[in-house]
C-alpha cells in the first residue's frame, strides 16, 4: 500500500511506495532518510530489547570496575559516579548522567516492550501511541554508546597509574550498548504507525487505571 | 509540491500527514495518531534557535576556561585540569590517538556546531537560496555529531567515582565539567530547534 508522506527535512510530499525488505528509501530532494524496511522487524526488535532489559539488571547491580593502586583497592558500580557527583555538589551534571546513560535507555527499553509486545498478537494497550510518541522523542537523550567510549578514555588514563579491573557489570554494559543499537536498528517506526492503526484496542474496562484521551484515527 | 503549498502539516513525531487546521488557535491541535502538537515548521525556530546558540557560545569560554577535574593528593590540591590540558597530557604520555577524540569531541565538535547552526541561521536571515542540499547536509552534520561531545563528561563522572582513595589521592569534579554539560545540552537543544524545512522554503519563495 502505498503512503503519502513529507520529506521532514525538506517537506516535499512523496508518496512512499511498498518497499522490499532492506531497501532504504531516501527523498529525492534532500536525501533524507525516509524508510528502511526490515525483515521480521517486530519480533527481532522484541527480541533485542528483552536480552537489552536483562543486560541493564546486570549492569546496574554488579560491580562495574575495581582499582587497585599502592595495595588500596576499589570497586564501584556503574551508579557511584552519579552519587559522587551529587556528594561533590554537582547535582545538575549527576542528573544529565542518570538520565542520559540509565533513564532514557530503561526508558526505551520499557516503552519499546509495553507496545510491541502486545501489537505482535495484534493488541493495542492503553497510551501505546502516546508512549511511542516518547521514545522516538527521547531516542537522542539516550547515550550509552558515548559512555562507552568514556569509559574507555578513562581506563587508558588509569592503567598508568593502577590497576584497572572490569567486573561483570562492564561487560553485560558493553553487551547493553550492542543490543540497544541492533534493536533501535530493527525497528521500523512506520510499520509499528501502520500496525497500532489496525490493532485491536484493549478496552478500558480491562484497564481502569487507564484512560483515552481521544479515539483512534 | 511541498506540504505547506497543499496545506498539509507532517507530524514532527510520527510523520503523519494531516490537514491544516482551520482554527482560531492552531496550537491545540493534535496529531490524531500519536498525540503531538501539530505546527506547519517548528515554533519560533530561528529566534529558538539563535538564543540557544549565543547562551552556547557564551556558555564555550567557561567550559574550555574553567578546571573540570582537581586531582588532590595527600590532602592537597595538586593539579587542576582543563579540557585542553587533559588533551595535552595524552599527548605527552604517548597516547595522541585519545588526545585526537578529546580534542573532536570536546572541542572541534561543539565549536564547528555553532558556527555552522550561525551560518545557517545568517543564511536564512538574509534569504540566500542557494545550495539548499548542501546547507541541509550540514544541518544533518549537527545533529548527528553533536551527542559525541558529551565523552567528557562521564570521563569525569568515571574518574571521580574510581579515584576515591581518601586523603591518599582523591579527584573532585570541577565547576567547568558543569558548564560543559550545559554546553552540550544547549547545542543539542539548538540543533533540535533549527527546522531545515525553512532553508527549502526560503528558496521556493524566491522562485514563486
Amino acid at each position: 500500500m502505498n503512503s503519502i508522506i513529507a520529506c521532514h527535512d525538506c517537506d516535499l510530499l512523496l508518496t512512499l511506495p511498498e518497499l522490499e525488505m532492506g531497501v532504504v528509501a531516501e527523498c529525492p530532494r534532500c536525501g533524507a532518510f525516509l524508510r528502511r524496511t526490515q525483515f521480521n522487524s517486530l519480533n527481532r526488535t522484541l527480541g533485542w530489547v528483552s536480552a537489552g532489559l536483562v543486560l541493564y539488571v546486570i549492569a546496574v547491580s554488579f560491580p562495574f570496575l575495581s582499582m587497585t593502586t599502592k595495595g588500596i583497592s576499589k570497586t564501584t558500580a556503574l551508579t557511584s559516579g552519579i552519587v559522587v557527583l551529587y556528594q561533590q555538589n554537582m547535582a545538575g551534571m549527576g542528573a544529565v548522567v542518570l538520565v542520559t546513560c540509565l533513564l532514557a535507555p530503561l526508558f526505551s527499553m520499557l516503552s519499546l516492550l509495553y507496545v510491541l509486545a502486545p501489537l505482535r498478537l495484534g493488541y493495542r494497550f492503553p497510551w501505546a501511541a502516546q508512549l511511542f510518541a516518547w521514545y522516538l522523542r527521547l531516542r537522542p537523550w539516550s547515550m550509552m554508546e558515548v559512555y562507552m567510549l568514556g569509559i574507555l578514555i578513562s581506563m587508558v588514563k588509569l592503567t598508568k597509574m593502577a590497576l584497572v579491573i572490569p567486573g561483570p557489570s562492564f561487560y553485560s554494559f558493553i553487551g547493553l550498548i550492542f543490543v540497544l543499537a541492533a534493536s533501535s536498528v530493527s525497528l521500523d517506526p512506520h510499520l509499528v504507525w501502520s500496525k497500532l492503526a489496525k490493532a485491536h484496542r484493549v478496552h478500558q474496562e480491562w484497564y481502569p487505571l487507564f484512560r483515552f484521551t481521544h479515539e483512534k484515527s | 509540491m511541498t506540504g505547506r503549498k497543499a496545506g498539509l502539516i507532517s507530524c514532527h513525531t510520527c510523520h503523519l500527514i494531516c490537514p491544516c487546521p482551520d482554527l482560531p488557535s492552531p496550537e491545540f491541535h493534535q496529531c490524531p495518531r500519536c498525540g503531538t502538537r501539530l505546527r506547519v515548521r517548528k515554533t519560533n525556530s530561528i529566534p529558538r534557535c539563535w538564543a540557544l546558540v549565543l547562551a552556547s557560545f557564551i556558555l564555550y569560554l567557561p567550559a574550555n576556561l574553567v578546571p573540570i577535574t582537581t586531582t588532590t593528593v595527600l590532602g592537597r590540591p595538586s593539579k587542576s585540569d582543563t579540557i585542553m590540558s587533559g588533551v595535552i597530557y595524552f599527548l605527552d604520555s604517548g597516547s595522541w590517538y585519545i588526545a585526537l577524540i578529546i580534542f573532536i569531541a570536546s572541542v572541534v565538535v561543539p565549536l564547528m556546531k555553532l558556527f555552522i547552526l550561525t551560518f545557517l541561521l545568517t543564511s536564512l536571515h538574509f534569504g540566500w537560496d542557494w545550495l539548499p542540499l548542501e546547507r541541509t547536509r550540514l544541518f544533518r552534520l549537527t545533529e548527528l555529531v553533536g551527542r559525541w561531545s558529551m565523552v567528557d563528561i562521564y570521563v569525569v563522572t568515571i574518574l571521580v567515582a574510581l579515584v576515591r582513595f581518601g586523603a591518599f589521592a582523591n579527584i573532585e569534579a570541577g565547576p567547568g565539567a558543569a558548564y560543559f554539560a550545559a554546553l552540550v545540552i544547549l547545542t543539542m537543544f539548538a540543533a533540535e530547534s533549527f527546522d531545515p524545512r525553512l532553508i527549502w522554503d526560503r528558496m521556493e519563495d524566491h522562485n514563486a
